[in-house]
């Protein structure tokens, strides 16, 4: 038991380098809806979140001023190349998505793959940052331990 | 679209998904044309290009995504070496075993005997059992005995 007091998470940052082509890949192809949308005058403050769940993502522009005009080349650069972290999100029907966004002509980085802990498959925004989905199988932690296990017995 | 990229963010863009498609047919022979067509270069550029990007040539960008591939299923399952080497798109069992030895320092049949499997997420998985090229091994120093070797050697 801690005690700082820390109840969930509610915001992450995912890097950008277009707010309003961002917005249209996260609302339109995979469902999200707009919490904020902010002129803030020294920034756009965008925020996107799965209907229904609290935790969001600031959909954050980079090259802003706490980066020096290196510092966000480097960023750019990072993002383009795919070098950044992802985002992991969960589906109640894995084919399906992955059908729309397939057919809707996102980037599928991955198949629908068939695992212990259910069925993922991988996508990229329009930015190069690396999102995959997945349906999970139902199985608890130890169950998919068990599993693998299983299929590594030698 | 409303942004615009520098052209060697749009390059890394666009070797992305070549990358990307390498990840995906990663036991396909490398199609150097496709991957080009797909960055939208010229197969005689290709290399060079990717090889700016991301620091190494696609040839073995490909051979270290098999590797890894080959780690996971050696972990994962009971599989025969020959059927892993197979699958992850080796032709012979000999090249297998080279390349994984050269890249992980080890044979695929100690690999397996010193790693259990795993329980998190594939593309983890993938992304951080990836083997990294072992340094280059760098030349001893050079001293006053060693230059008189060389001249006593180079007659």
């Amino acid at each position: 038991m801690t005690t700082n007091h820390i109840t969930s998470l509610h915001l992450r940052s995912v890097p950008v380098l277009d707010q309003d082509e961002a917005l249209d890949f996260y609302t339109t192809h995979l469902g999200f809806e707009v919490r904020d949308d902010i002129d803030l005058g020294f920034m756009r403050w965008l925020t996107v979140g799965v209907p229904g769940q609290d935790t969001a993502l600031l959909l954050e522009l980079v090259g802003g001023p706490q980066h020096d005009e290196s510092t966000a080349k480097q960023v750019r650069e990072l993002v383009t190349k795919g070098a950044l972290g992802g985002l992991f999100l969960i589906s109640d029907d894995v084919q399906a998505t992955y059908a729309a966004l397939r057919d809707a002509g996102v980037e599928i980085t991955q198949e629908p793959v068939e695992q212990p802990y259910g069925t993922d498959f991988g996508i990229r925004d329009p930015f190069g940052n690396h999102v995959r989905i997945n349906q999970p199988s139902g199985a608890a932690a130890g169950e998919v331990q068990d599993a693998y296990d299983a299929a590594g017995a030698r | 679209m409303g942004r615009s990229l520098s052209q060697q963010e749009d390059t890394n863009r666009r070797m992305l998904r070549a990358r990307d498609e390498m990840d995906r047919r990663y036991a396909e022979p490398l199609d150097v044309p496709t991957l080009a067509a797909i960055a939208h270069l010229s197969a005689s550029q290709f290399g060079r290009v990717f090889k700016d990007v991301y620091g190494e040539t696609p040839h073995r960008y490909l051979q270290r995504r098999r590797v890894e591939r080959a780690m996971t299923l050696l972990r994962q399952t009971d599989r025969p070496v020959t059927e892993v080497a197979w699958d992850v798109g080796f032709a012979s069992l000999g090249t297998f075993s080279r390349t994984f030895s050269n890249i992980v320092g080890c044979s695929p049949t100690e690999f397996r005997a010193q790693h259990a499997p795993v329980a998190v997420p594939s593309c983890f998985i993938a992304a951080w059992t990836r083997p990294r090229e072992h340094p280059a091994p760098t030349a001893p120093p050079r001293t006053a005995v060693s230059e008189k070797r060389e001249e006593v050697d180079a007659g």
